[in-house]
């Protein structure tokens, strides 16, 4: 466009957005991961973002669970699995011997992909955690807790009458609800998520989603999905992993209008395999 | 690159760009005819160039409902919505480009007699300039070569050129000449036509390079000083 011959006009400023500066909550390098000697992951390096949600992308197989899983540990208990590189939450490296697994999962909660409510009460699955923890000094400390994790989960309306029935009695995505207020109730500072939405219906995802944007102000959550368009929908960043490489990681934003990897541009336009 | 797993997504962005490019090449004749059907004063031709503007506008109709229909059913990301966001964009630039030809012929109708020597050689000048132009920047998109989008993006500053001088000389002359005044406000409009012809070139070079790179024009594009 040019200006007018007769009028003259200001030529507007393209002023240049600063990306938003982002506290590294969890800094993970050079991991790698095998089972009985077979590579899962390759040596992975990445930053996960304090107060943020970061999806895990990628194919099956290619290590996304097996990445979540190293954040807390929980491929110690798989036989067979070893773990090499050096994970920080807070500079504070977890991997160390003298780490309780215990005590790290209590600052690391996990959401699966089925909701798992134990055979109690919703009462007694919230309230488990932080009993076990030593969190609540009275019953009346007990009671507030379960109430304001149920809250936070977005369930307390709808269990606040029916405390005392069965976890297992609600319907699939309360469940999930319940079992995300029972991760929170023990006040972890990181929640990961395997697929938290893969068993639920449209309407019961949709509530679980809004649920994880609002944990984003108090938490780091990392959340495996399968669904792209949930991972644009509800993160702020974005990792894709693929046959066990982190290949390419960036702001959601970036990833999905102008992934710089070819690998990453394919899987995510459709045009893997 | 690879076709999509979902094969029929690829032949429907395949058929969006043809779609996008017949209505390229329809804009382009039509600045051709009102290039001729000025120089040679033949208001027949003229006439068919405002008969096809119909066409254009019922293509670019036709693009943005299966746009709609392919932003619902197929969710593109990457460089898949780039393609279908400038497919959007291109062709609302061709649509505009088409009513600005149009206008050209209306004028040129609408002088008749008057129609003659003033200004003539400088609007076959810029026509030729704005259809170079298009030519190219139509090349760019079909080839998503984002060098040569550059190139267009930064030749507009010749049609500005073009316009300032042409603005110069029909003044110039309805001065002289205050008989000439109507024949000149004619010539000024059908020159700012062209002038936005041109302008619209640059948009789609934009476009085009966003499309391919993911990324806006690298630089600012050169603009000459305002008249004096």
């Amino acid at each position: 466009m040019m200006s007018d011959p007769i009028l003259p006009s200001a030529a507007p400023a393209h002023a240049g957005a600063a990306p938003q500066e982002q506290a590294v909550k969890v800094r993970v390098r050079d991991v790698t991961v095998s089972y009985d000697g077979a590579m899962a992951i390759d040596s992975v390096n990445i930053d996960i973002p304090d107060k943020s949600v970061m999806a895990i992308i990628g194919p099956s197989g290619c290590g996304k669970s097996t990445f979540l899983r190293c954040l807390n540990r929980m491929n110690d208990t798989i036989s067979g699995c070893s773990v090499t590189g050096d994970i920080r939450i807070d500079e504070e490296d977890v991997t160390a011997r003298n780490v309780n697994p215990v005590m790290l999962r209590a600052r690391v909660g996990m959401v699966f992909q089925e909701p798992n409510p134990f055979p109690k009460t919703v009462f007694e699955n919230v309230a488990y955690g932080p009993k076990i923890h030593g969190l609540a000094a009275t019953r009346a400390e007990l009671e507030d807790i379960v109430e304001t994790s149920l809250r936070r989960a977005g369930l307390w309306d709808e269990v606040k009458d029916g405390l005392h029935k069965p976890g297992t009695s609600l319907s699939g995505g309360q469940q999930q609800r319940l079992v995300i207020a029972r991760a929170i109730a023990i006040n972890p500072e990181i929640i990961l998520m395997d697929e938290p939405c893969s068993a639920l219906d449209p309407i019961a995802t949709a509530r679980i989603e809004e649920l994880i944007d609002e944990l984003r102000q108090n938490y780091c959550i990392v959340i495996v999905t399968h669904s792209m368009s949930q991972a644009a929908r509800i993160s702020q960043n974005t990792a894709f992993f693929d046959r066990g490489k982190l290949i390419e990681t960036g702001t959601t934003e970036q990833i999905f209008t102008n992934p710089r990897d070819r690998r990453t541009h394919d899987y995510i336009t459709g045009r893997y395999g | 690159m690879p076709s999509h797993t979902l094969k029929a997504f690829t032949s429907e962005l395949n058929a969006l760009t043809s779609d996008v490019l017949r209505m390229g090449g329809m804009a382009e004749a039509m600045i051709t005819d009102m290039a001729t059907a000025f120089a040679r004063g033949d208001s027949e031709l003229a006439r068919s160039v405002i008969q096809r503007d119909a066409e254009v506008n019922a293509l670019e109709t036709r693009l943005e409902r299966e746009i709609t229909r392919l932003l619902a059913l197929r969710q593109p990301v990457a460089q898949d919505l780039r393609g279908i966001i400038a497919a959007l964009k291109v062709s609302n630039d061709l649509e505009r480009i088409g009513d600005l030809a149009k206008n050209v012929c209306k004028r040129l109708i609408a002088m008749g007699e008057e129609h003659g020597a003033t200004g003539q050689k400088s609007v076959e000048r810029m026509s030729r300039a704005v259809r170079l132009q298009l030519n190219t920047v139509l090349d760019a998109y079909a080839t998503q070569n984002a060098q040569e989008a550059i190139d267009v993006w930064q030749h507009d500053e010749e049609i500005d050129e073009h316009y300032n001088s042409m603005f110069r000389e029909v003044l110039t002359y309805m001065m002289e000449d205050p008989r000439k005044i109507s024949q000149g406000a004619h010539l000024l409009f059908i020159a700012k036509n062209l002038e936005r012809i041109g302008d619209h070139c640059t948009n789609i070079a934009e476009v085009v390079h966003f499309f391919v790179t993911g990324e806006d024009m690298p630089m600012a594009r050169p603009k000459l000083s305002d008249l004096e």
